[in-house]
């Protein structure tokens, strides 16, 4: 079996030639260690051995700082047992200069390599006309030129995998101005001994330009006397190499670029004027914003509010209950137990179908996300909207998240893949939900009902409170950059518009759906199945009836820590407390619980099973009732959301941390709307008032401070070393 | 001279960049070194970030992240 690696610039068409080239059968997974999707399939139709391709991340250079450029470079390079047998080096065609200064890296790492010429089509179009043969004369290495989108040349790919191979021959060493090769041979010479044999020459450049990987594995005295060479040789060229080496490689670039490249003046940039008059509209400084406003309330309306819905309403209410009750009647007449029976229906049907009812949405909102992803126009939005957000720690790309967010949150959350700053896209997920979804508006619209006249401006202030909440974390978790990462500089490529390929969208979005399914899937039904058991088991572990929840564990449960929410009012009944729980299920669950609750002979329960606000006025005060729905807008969002959170962020310790952030962040805000409702009641509760004003100090803090979280660790330090115990 | 005292449809050539760590290796990387010629095509609507056409293809960079490319002004 041949393994390849698939190396390219972002936009150069690697995805459809990937595409292509392995037909649907392909296997994702992530990169250990990060979340870089990893993507692999066979060859379909090779004549000889099998060729897997390993598609790498699309990357400009192969410097050692993203986690996309790091991974591919580790792959390339592997180790002396396992290391990729032929590169595949997919080349713009329209856009050469810059994919010649990636493949000049490659080639340096000295395995077999194929060049496929892309988009041929594109830069004829153009005026531009590559001579195949020149180039592959200069490079040492076969070309092949393909139209990705049209299945031009893809076949011929293959083969010439399987001529490299068999001939083993790496590529030419291109080589720089007199002294830099000068340089290069110095330090080769003295790092030879200590590099695998056939790097010298990537690592003795990658030196040159101050690798700190490379400059990592090697001994302090190998670096020290290479590093006295290089400094010699900065100091007589008067630049530093990081600055030598890549002027130099784009000087390279541009030489073979003109040695194998025509121009013809008849439609010279035409790609360019066409996209251009686009984004004179797109981008133009008065319908920009409102353009981008529009589009994102159509995949809304879309994915959310019709086609999506439909899908997912048509679960919800048919398929899921005709499930449920054939499956019943069927243990019923089996004379299965009634505890058993209640798992199977109430506790996995139920929540397996809770994953599968969010599927239509999640597709019909992939289909419309990876359409815009794939002509071009997300860059833009990222463009257009980076100066309102990039202040709070987020990106313009994280309004997607957030619009789809009033939706669902579990879109939202899966939304923000398209983010590519590691640091925003942890923040985004974090933080997306705390906008009310479409499940939290029921819990809103029957508390304004009971106590605010049904007023819009009051619902309308609870999707204001998510949106400052949203900003004001962006700062604040900015701070805590251990667990959100480190943020990568705005520096992005606007590729020219495109039309999108139907079989790319559909992968696209068909991956993306399912990876949710199965990841998702699992921990969802767990946690359902654990919840059904607290509603419908008391202590002794005796069976009281499905969801019946008075008297079960999660009622004593609830009872018990409903203390905890004294200060916010609703802590004065239990019955809220349990029902925040039972919200973690799905929102919506919180008014059904709560009016089995309050009234169980049923008077307060309206005609759709929900508690009717009737019932909630004479319950409690409009201040409890408030406090508590600002804790369940912002705490922890359902199982189904915390799926895709875990999914998003790859591990539990971040998801930990997310939703201990979003619990304390809810139980603060509902502390000090709770305690200055009270203020204006004239009832104030100074110790309440004190620790509301604590909290609102510590968040002031954390807001304004450079440093919090390592002034407090070096402070914690101090006095852990002054003796005192913490 | 910097990116941002450039005006729409100004080209000129860079002559280096200064600045560290990724910023600086990202920049050289997507082809902003010695010698290479730029044009200001557009400026975002909210003031920043600018659109820039190198290399044959179009870039965005936040000014103040720009401010680490020197160039002088015209094409060389």
């Amino acid at each position: 079996m041949i393994t390849a690696a698939l190396i390219g610039n972002p936009n150069s068409g690697k995805t459809t030639v990937f595409n292509k080239l392995t037909g649907s059968i392909q296997h994702v997974g992530n990169w250990p260690g990060v979340t870089v999707e990893r993507k692999q399939g066979y060859i379909r139709n090779t004549s000889k051995d099998r060729i897997l391709v390993v598609d790498l991340p699309g990357v400009y250079s192969l410097s050692p700082y993203s986690p996309d450029e790091i991974v591919s470079r580790d792959y390339l390079i592997g180790t002396q047992e396992s290391r990729p047998d032929v590169a595949i080096n997919i080349v713009d065609a329209s856009n050469m200069e810059r994919a010649l200064y990636l493949l000049l890296q490659v080639s340096d790492i000295g395995i077999p390599m194929v060049v496929v010429l892309n988009m041929v089509d594109v830069a004829e179009q153009n005026g531009i006309r590559i001579d195949r043969g020149k180039l592959s004369q200069i490079l040492g290495c076969e070309v092949v030129e393909t139209i990705g989108t049209r299945n031009m040349g893809t076949s011929e790919i293959g083969d010439a995998v399987q001529r490299a191979y068999d001939s083993g021959a790496v590529p030419k060493t291109i080589t720089y101005s007199g002294e830099i090769e000068e340089c290069i041979s110095e330090v080769q010479a003295v790092i030879a001994p200590s590099v695998r044999s056939g790097l010298e020459r990537w690592c003795a450049i990658k030196m040159i330009e101050r690798d700190g990987m490379v400059l990592g594995d090697l001994d302090g005295d190998v670096v020290d006397r290479a590093m006295a060479v290089i400094t010699e040789f900065e100091a007589r060229m008067e630049d530093d190499g990081m600055q030598i080496m890549a002027t130099a490689r784009y000087d390279a670039a541009e030489k073979i670029e003109s040695q194998c490249m025509s121009r013809s003046a008849k439609g010279k940039g035409r790609d360019t004027a066409v996209s251009d008059r686009i984004d004179n509209i797109l981008l133009n400084r008065y319908l920009g914003i409102p353009i981008f406003l529009a589009i994102m309330l159509a995949v809304y309306f879309v994915s959310i509010q019709t086609v999506g819905t439909w899908g997912s309403d048509w679960i919800n209410e048919n398929a899921t209950s005709w499930l449920q009750e054939t499956v019943a009647d069927a243990l019923e007449r089996a004379e299965v137990s009634e505890a058993l029976t209640g798992l199977i229906v109430d506790g996995m049907i139920a929540g397996v179908f809770a994953v599968i009812g969010f599927l239509p949405q999640i597709i019909v909102l992939f289909l419309c996300l990876s359409i815009l992803e794939e002509c071009g126009y997300m860059s833009r939005v990222a463009y257009l909207l980076d100066r309102l957000f990039s202040r709070f720690g987020l990106s313009g790309k994280t309004v997607i998240p957030v619009v789809i967010g009033m939706g669902c949150g579990v879109p939202a959350i899966m939304g923000s893949r398209t983010i590519e700053d590691e640091q925003t896209r942890r923040i985004t997920v974090m933080t997306t939900t705390f906008i009310p979804c479409s499940a939290k508006l029921p819990i809103i619209t029957v508390i304004i009902a009971a106590f605010f006249r049904e007023s819009a401006v009051v619902a309308l202030m609870m999707y204001v409170l998510g949106i400052c909440m949203i900003l004001m974390s962006g700062i604040i978790l900015k701070k805590f950059s251990g667990v959100t990462g480190k943020p990568s500089p705005f520096v992005m490529e606007l590729p020219v518009y495109h039309t999108p390929t139907l079989r790319n969208v559909l992968i696209n979005s068909g991956e993306k759906s399912w990876s949710f399914v199965k990841k998702a899937g699992t921990f969802i039904l767990l946690s359902c199945v654990v919840v059904w058991f607290l509603c419908s088991y008391d202590w002794g572990l005796g069976f009281i009836g499905s969801n019946e929840t008075g008297g079960s564990i999660l009622s004593d449960i609830g009872g018990a820590i409903t203390g905890l929410f004294a200060l916010q009012g609703f802590g004065n009944h239990w019955e809220l407390t349990v029902s925040s729980i039972t919200g973690l299920l799905a929102k919506e669950n919180l008014l059904g619980t709560l009016a089995v609750l309050i009234d169980p002979s049923g008077s307060g329960t309206g005609e759709d099973g929900l508690l009717t606000a009737g019932a909630l006025a004479s319950f409690c005060t409009s201040g409890e009732a408030m406090a508590f729905l600002i804790f369940n807008l912002l705490c922890a969002p359902c199982f189904a959301a915390i799926g895709a959170m875990h999914k998003e962020l790859g591990d539990w310790r971040l998801t930990g941390f997310a939703l201990l952030y979003q619990c304390v962040l809810a139980w603060c805000a509902s502390l000090v709307f709770y305690q200055l409702w009270l203020v204006a009641q004239g009832m104030t509760d100074p110790v309440g008032l004190a620790i509301a004003a604590a909290v609102c100090c510590v968040y002031g803090y954390f807001v304004a401070a450079r440093d919090p979280v390592g002034a407090i660790r070096r402070n914690t330090e101090r006095r852990g070393n002054g003796g005192t115990t913490e | 001279m910097k990116l941002e005292d450039m005006k729409c449809g100004d080209t000129a050539t860079v002559v280096r960049v200064t600045g560290s760590g990724q910023l600086r290796k990202r920049v050289l990387d997507l082809g902003l070194t010695r010698g290479a010629k730029v044009k200001l095509v557009r400026v975002a609507p909210l003031g920043d970030p600018i659109e820039i056409e190198l290399r044959g293809y179009r870039l965005t960079v936040r000014k103040a992240e720009a401010s680490i490319v020197e160039l002088e002004e015209g094409a060389r």
